[in-house]
């Protein structure tokens, strides 16, 4: 420690940063890409930082976890994160995470992506990579908006909501989306806020950890576009809204979820039960029907 | 590297096109599956169904073509050789994903069992009609390598030529069958696995710092892989990038990066190149076919030569990258090129072009539904000449 810094206090002498002052995030960010492409004050960095610490908290090896990322301002997350990162198609995320989950078994794969990348055009993926439990942690930023593209409506954008392509605001019924996850067979379903960042780490942790298809959906402020259209206020302002609003509510019935305009956000973990994934209940099955002429499927580094 | 000899079925079999390029794709290393099903194609998936779980590999019915393409990427990441299997109109459900199998390097095998279209059109009858489509049915620029079988026996074949392609220039390779094929029964005699040459994914080797997944070593040519998990932290991507596989978006990069898809192919067509020809020195008249064509125009060919015409035949194994230097050099010693297609219209057309006015192009349009009639086929040549 042979250079200090002195701070403006001029009572203290600090070590210089790139010695001791490393960001306890660095080693999970590419962060020779920054500056990165997100608004100031929008909601996506701090689930990025949620997804990291909640990645260290599970105590996985970050060289098993890969990302999958659609198309989006949410779409983006894959390209900042110093894991196995794959930036696909808008929409097919989570096919390609099935191809990647299903080619490797051991790896952990999650998507991040924005709501109308999985609930619009992905929503067949989606219903049917949760019906199969296929095992995947999906983390839905949900800003009730196409962002990328402008801040036009989508299947969450609540009645009455403006934007582009609503500017008399929106009519048409939205998702409920952990209803739309538990209905379609997720065995771990929960909603937070981009302000609850220590509880979303945990339910990120959790959902890595857990078997099968875990479905996060985190409501996030987009102050460009859906804030700014809706006179919503600044980042800081949709944080004052969450924390006035939010209900925590374990276990609530999905069914009763629904997210009205400017109106209560019920948040918490609604469903987290075992059920084979799909691999298990695979081999299990052909085990049963095959018996030794079974050969599971290992992945590349068994063989073929 | 020779195949694995849990998955080749060695033995003469009596085999359709369909179960004979499953077989080739097992032959040829593929593990991984993923497909929706569409007729002409389905049996090549439901052959995949029955033997995977007997050796290891994985398949996966999907929820659709988008799907099944976008799965096939994600699998070839985490190592697998992978497959998908279709037709017309799921090939057109494929062209999002094929497009970013082509943007991201990715070595994988495309199945078109071609029947009748547009749209629903034939669902049970033959055509040749999607061959513009595997050329560039996706958006943007670039080139792409496709195949087209004439037999049972050549669905295995070339069902494994068809990986080893994909692997060597890590591009998505498209399988050009069409229904006759692959619903015509014939004798396949697939060799014992040591005599069948399989090429291996090429793995990066050296130090994890100093690895970008697309420096090549010199122009036109691909960089190593490595697999997700095994510690690289690789980041791809379909947008426009870098060697490191980030993204940048400005004009500059995207000369590099679309320069190089295209030619890595382009500036390679001769190593590439499958084509067999017949009889061509001293030709007035060459026939240029492929698939099932190529078979039916022989019946003419052998009728003209018959009748003492000097007719050669020239068969695109590989369609895409077209041929085009070799058709150039035929066209100033033939005076017509016939080429009959089970479309209106589309290899003729690059054959036109490469001819560049010094050969006359004859083109035998057929709509699909069934072959064509030697007799139109002969016609054509006989009509080239005067
Ligand atoms: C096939 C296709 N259609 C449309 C687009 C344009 N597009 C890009 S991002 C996007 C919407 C993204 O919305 P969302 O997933 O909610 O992400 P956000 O930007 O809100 O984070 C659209 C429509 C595209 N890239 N691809
Ligand atoms: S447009 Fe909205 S969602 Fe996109 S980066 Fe800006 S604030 Fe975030
Ligand atoms: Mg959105």
């Amino acid at each position: 420690m042979s250079e200090t810094i002195t701070d403006y206090t001029n009572k203290l002498t600090i070590p210089k940063p790139e010695e001791n002052f490393r960001h306890p995030m660095e080693a999970y960010i590419r962060s020779e890409r920054f500056p990165h492409i997100w608004c100031s004050s929008c909601g996506i960095g701090t689930i990025l930082t949620a997804y990291i610490s909640g990645l260290q908290k599970s105590g996985l090896d970050p060289e098993k976890v890969a990302v999958v990322s659609g198309i989006g301002c949410s779409g983006r997350v894959a390209g900042y994160l110093r894991l196995d990162s794959f930036h696909s198609t808008h929409g097919r995320a989570l096919p390609f995470a099935t191809g990647l989950a299903l080619g490797n078994p051991e790896l952990k794969v999650s998507v991040i992506s924005g709501d109308g990348d999985i609930s619009a055009i992905g929503g067949n993926h989606f219903i049917h990579s949760a019906r199969r439990n296929m095992n995947l942690t999906i983390i839905c930023i949900n800003n009730f908006t196409y962002a990328m593209t402008g801040g036009q409506a989508g299947p969450t954008t609540p009645i009455e909501a403006n934007s582009s392509t609503t500017p008399y605001g929106s009519y048409e019924y939205p998702f409920n989306l952990p209803f739309l996850a538990e209905s379609c067979g997720a065995v771990y379903v929960a909603r937070w806020t981009a302000l609850h960042i220590r509880r979303l780490t945990n339910a990120i942790s959790e959902a890595l950890l857990k078997p099968g298809f875990s479905f996060i959906e985190v409501i996030s402020p987009c102050p460009t576009l859906y804030s700014r259209r809706n006179r919503l206020g600044t980042g800081l302002d949709s944080m004052k809204f969450y924390h006035d609003t939010a209900i925590i509510q374990h276990g609530a019935e999905t069914r009763e979820v629904d997210i009205e305009y400017q109106q209560k956000i019920i948040v918490g973990k609604f469903v987290d039960k075992e059920k084979p994934t799909f691999t298990e209940a695979r081999d299990k099955f052909l085990k049963k029907k095959l018996g030794d002429r079974f050969v599971p499927y290992r992945g590349p580094n068994h063989g073929h | 590297m020779k195949a694995d000899p849990m998955g080749v079925a060695t033995g003469s079999h009596y085999l359709d096109g369909d179960h004979a390029c499953a077989e080739g794709a097992i032959a040829g290393g593929c593990r991984f599956m993923a497909g929706y099903p569409i007729t002409p194609s389905t049996e090549v998936a439901e052959r995949i169904a029955e033997r995977f779980p007997k050796i290891g590999g994985m398949f996966i019915q999907m929820e659709d073509e988008l799907a099944s393409m976008a799965a096939v990427s994600g699998a070839v990441w985490a190592g697998a050789k992978s497959m998908t299997v279709t037709s017309g109109p799921g090939f057109s459900l494929m062209m999002e994903n094929i497009g970013l199998a082509v943007m991201m390097e990715v070595p994988c095998v495309v199945v078109n069992v071609q029947r009748g279209g547009p749209s629903t059109g034939l669902p049970t009858l033959t055509a040749q009609a999607d061959m513009m489509q595997a050329r560039w049915g996706s958006h943007g620029d670039y080139e792409i390598i496709a195949l087209s079988p004439n037999s049972p026996q050549e669905c295995f074949d070339l069902t494994i030529t068809a990986f080893n392609l994909s692997e060597k220039w890590r591009v998505p390779v498209l399988f050009m069958m069409d229904e006759c094929v692959g619903h015509m029964t014939e004798k396949v005699i697939i060799p014992n696995a040591d005599e069948i040459e399989v090429t291996p994914r090429k793995y990066y080797k050296g130090k994890k710092e100093s690895y970008r997944p697309y420096r090549f070593n010199g122009s036109n040519s691909v960089a190593p892989m490595v697999k997700a998990g095994d510690g690289y932290f690789i980041h791809i991507t379909g947008l426009t990038h870098d060697e490191r596989g980030y993204p940048v978006i400005n004009a500059e990069a995207q000369e590099k990066n679309v320069k190089h898809l295209v030619n890595k192919i382009l500036k390679n067509e001769e190593k590439i190149r499958i084509i067999e020809e017949d009889q061509v020195d001293g030709a007035d008249v060459v026939v240029i076919s492929y698939g099932i064509s190529s078979r039916v125009a022989m019946n003419a060919v052998e009728a003209a030569r018959k009748k003492g015409l000097k007719v050669g035949t020239l068969r695109l194994v590989t369609v895409w990258p077209f041929p085009e230097s070799r058709i150039r050099e035929l066209a100033k010693s033939v005076k017509a090129f016939v080429v009959p297609e089970i479309n209106m219209g589309q290899i003729s057309l690059e054959v036109e072009r490469c001819a560049q006015g010094n050969a006359k192009t004859i083109l035998v349009p057929h709509a699909g539904g069934w072959v064509h009639d030697p007799t139109d086929i002969l016609n054509a040549i006989e009509e080239s000449i005067v």
